[in-house]
Order: C-alpha cells, then sequence, then structure tokens
C-alpha cells in the first residue's frame, strides 16, 4: 500500500530537494500522510527548503544509532496536516549510515505513512547507495543541459543495476523561449536520449528562489507556474492521467512588456 | 534594431541544442559501453559464432572497440581470417 520514492539525479543543484518538498506538500495538501527523509548527511537542505530548520532536535543518524525513537526525530510540519520531516545530520557524512540501516528505516516509515520521500544526495557512492536501499521506485530529476542529462544516464544506469527498474523522469527548469530558439533541448530530446517514462515537465521559475527563501514551498502558490506543474505531477503520482500544461513563457506581448520593463 | 526585433519576434538563433544532442548522443556511447565491459565481450563472442558459419577466424586475436572522432561512433572490429568455409545449403538459409 505504501510507496517508497526516491528522487534522485547524480549532477547536484537540478532540483532534488526542491521536488521533494514539492511533491511531499504537493501530496500532504491531498490529505495523504506523507514522511519526508533527507539521505544527504553532511549537507541537509530538505529542512531549509521547507522552512523547518529551526525545529530540528534528532536527526537520521540519531534514529539509526538508537539514540532516538523516529518518532522524536520527524517533525510535524504546523502548515500542512500529515507531513513530517525527518532531517539529516549536519555534522557527519554519508558513511554515517549505511544502506541496511536505511532500508530497515523505510520499513519502519512505511508502517505508518502513505507515501516516503528520499531526498538523494548527489554523487553515486554510499550517499546514493544509502538513498535508494530501501525505496519501491525511483524519480529522476534533470534540467535540459548536456551535464546534467549524462548524469541522468549514468543514474539510470545504475538504478536498473539495483533493481529499481522503471524509473520516471522529471525535467525541470525548461525554458521554453529557449528550447524554440534551438537553443536548450526539448523534451522529446531529452526523453528520446534517456528513454524513460516522463513524469512531468518543470518550467523555469522565479517564484521558486522565492518561495525557497521564505521557506515555503511553490506548490502551494496558485499564480505559480512550476507549482502548477508540481501540482500535476502530484495527480500523476496518484495515479491521474493529467496533460502537459503550456510551458509557454507568453507570446509577443508578454515579451515586449519584459523588454519595455514592466512585468 | 534588428537585435530589439529579433528578441522581440523570438527568432532562431544559432541552434546550439543540435550540437548538445549530438555531443551528448556520442558521450553516452562511450559512457554506457564503459559502464558495462561485459557488453562488448558479449558482443564479439556473439560475432565471432556468426562470422565461424561462413569463415574460420582467430578467435584469439579478435578485436572489437568504440572508435570515435568528432562526429561520430564506429564499432570497429579486426578480424584475423584463416580460411573461408565451403558455401553449403545451411547458409543460404542464414542458420
Amino acid at each position: 500500500m505504501s510507496e517508497v520514492i526516491v528522487i534522485t539525479s547524480g549532477k547536484g543543484g537540478v532540483g532534488k530537494t526542491t521536488t521533494t518538498a514539492n511533491l511531499g506538500v504537493g501530496l500532504a495538501a491531498h490529505g495523504h500522510k506523507v514522511a519526508l527523509v533527507d539521505a544527504d548527511i553532511g549537507l541537509r537542505n530538505l529542512d531549509v527548503v521547507l522552512g523547518l530548520e529551526n525545529r530540528i532536535v534528532y536527526d537520521i543518524t540519531d534514529v539509526t544509532g538508537g539514540h532516538c525513537r523516529l518518532r522524536q526525530a520527524l517533525i510535524k510540519d504546523k502548515r500542512y496536516e500529515g507531513l513530517f520531516l525527518l532531517p539529516a545530520a549536519q555534522t557527519k557524512d554519508k558513511t554515517a549510515v549505511s544502506p541496511d540501516e536505511m532500508k530497515e528505516l523505510c520499513e519502519e516509515l512505511r508502517r505508518e505513512f502513505e507515501y516516503v520521500i528520499i531526498d538523494c544526495p548527489a554523487g553515486i557512492e554510499q550517499g546514493f547507495r544509502n538513498a535508494i536501499a530501501g525505496a519501491d521506485r525511483a524519480i529522476v530529476v534533470t534540467t535540459p543541459e548536456v551535464s546534467a542529462v549524462r548524469d541522468a544516464d549514468r543514474i539510470i544506469g545504475l538504478l536498473e543495476a539495483a533493481e529499481l527498474r522503471d524509473p520516471k523522469l522529471i525535467i525541470n527548469r525548461l525554458r521554453s523561449r529557449m528550447v524554440r530558439q534551438g537553443d536548450m533541448m526539448s523534451i522529446e530530446d531529452i526523453i528520446d536520449i534517456l528513454a524513460i517514462d516522463l513524469l512531468g515537465v518543470v518550467p523555469e521559475d522565479d517564484m521558486v528562489v522565492i518561495s525557497t527563501n521564505r521557506g515555503e514551498a511553490v506548490v502551494t502558490d496558485e499564480r505559480s507556474r512550476s507549482g502548477q506543474a508540481y501540482r500535476n505531477i502530484v495527480l500523476r503520482i496518484k495515479g491521474e492521467a493529467v496533460p502537459m500544461m503550456n510551458l509557454d513563457e507568453g507570446g509577443l506581448f508578454y515579451r515586449l512588456r519584459r523588454i519595455i520593463g514592466l512585468k | 534594431m534588428l537585435d530589439f526585433l529579433n528578441r522581440v519576434f523570438g527568432r532562431e538563433s544559432n541552434g546550439s541544442k543540435k550540437i548538445a544532442k549530438e555531443r551528448l548522443r556520442l558521450v553516452l556511447v562511450h559512457d554506457r559501453a564503459s559502464v558495462s565491459p561485459q557488453l562488448l565481450q558479449t558482443l564479439k563472442v556473439e560475432l565471432i559464432q556468426v562470422i565461424s558459419h561462413y569463415m574460420d577466424i582467430d578467435e584469439e586475436a579478435l578485436e572489437v572497440t568504440l572508435d570515435s572522432n568528432e562526429n561520430q561512433v564506429a564499432l570497429v572490429a579486426s578480424i584475423p581470417v584463416k580460411g573461408m568455409k565451403r558455401p553449403t545449403r545451411t547458409m543460404a538459409s542464414g542458420i
């Protein structure tokens, strides 16, 4: 019944943490009980992106090390019913936890939560192995850039070797204007190369920076286009077939206004 | 002025994504091959099976590599031939 999903990419900075936060908040908004796990030990960020950085008492290494119970380490987000965060440690590194410990942790979380979403660190070493150890399925995040797609390909290979078959793809930070001008790879180009199923596309959006500044998730912002994209992805995760939203940044008048200085 | 009009109407610039896609395609051929050296090994074994229907080859000296230059990757096989087999009926049916 419960699902453990790992959000991974290989490349750093493509939007794993942002995606984890937004999918978590989005699913909780639908009334589901969701646990978000920050597996980036030593470089934790899921807490700060969610605006929960001041609420950390215990972290994942305290749980696996037996210093506290899981319940004590889980932070309940007061804004969204059903959303909990298990933060990473900031003062240790990826070797502080083992894949077996992660597996056990996921089993325990699975009993209480409908969705467990794991924010995987960048890279392919122990951090990655820890993050995927307890997962049922994987979502690969990439941006339409050469290095990100290359790393995503490597990660897909490693996921399949680890028996995490049929990973889904999220293309993040797409800029339609650049795609139209032939200066950015299109959705079709990327799917052509990576050959996995597309889960969704999130357009480049200043609101992501702004909401992160505030410690809020953009998925709750009605006017935000990336928020709309994340809302659609949440529905698809729940099994609904949602058509791709219009990713265009706007037509002639929009561009004119931007050049003149109005927004 | 032209630059302004180009920005307003969003004209095609230099199409750098075509180069990007090509480069990615090539680099991934190498990445995927080096990640699974057994792929080339299996390919080698199967190649030997097929070619042995038609000629006697020096299996030890057979070499299969991925050769690349600026704009393409090629699978290059060096197959020392010791002798040709006489054509038979089974060959025609491709068995």
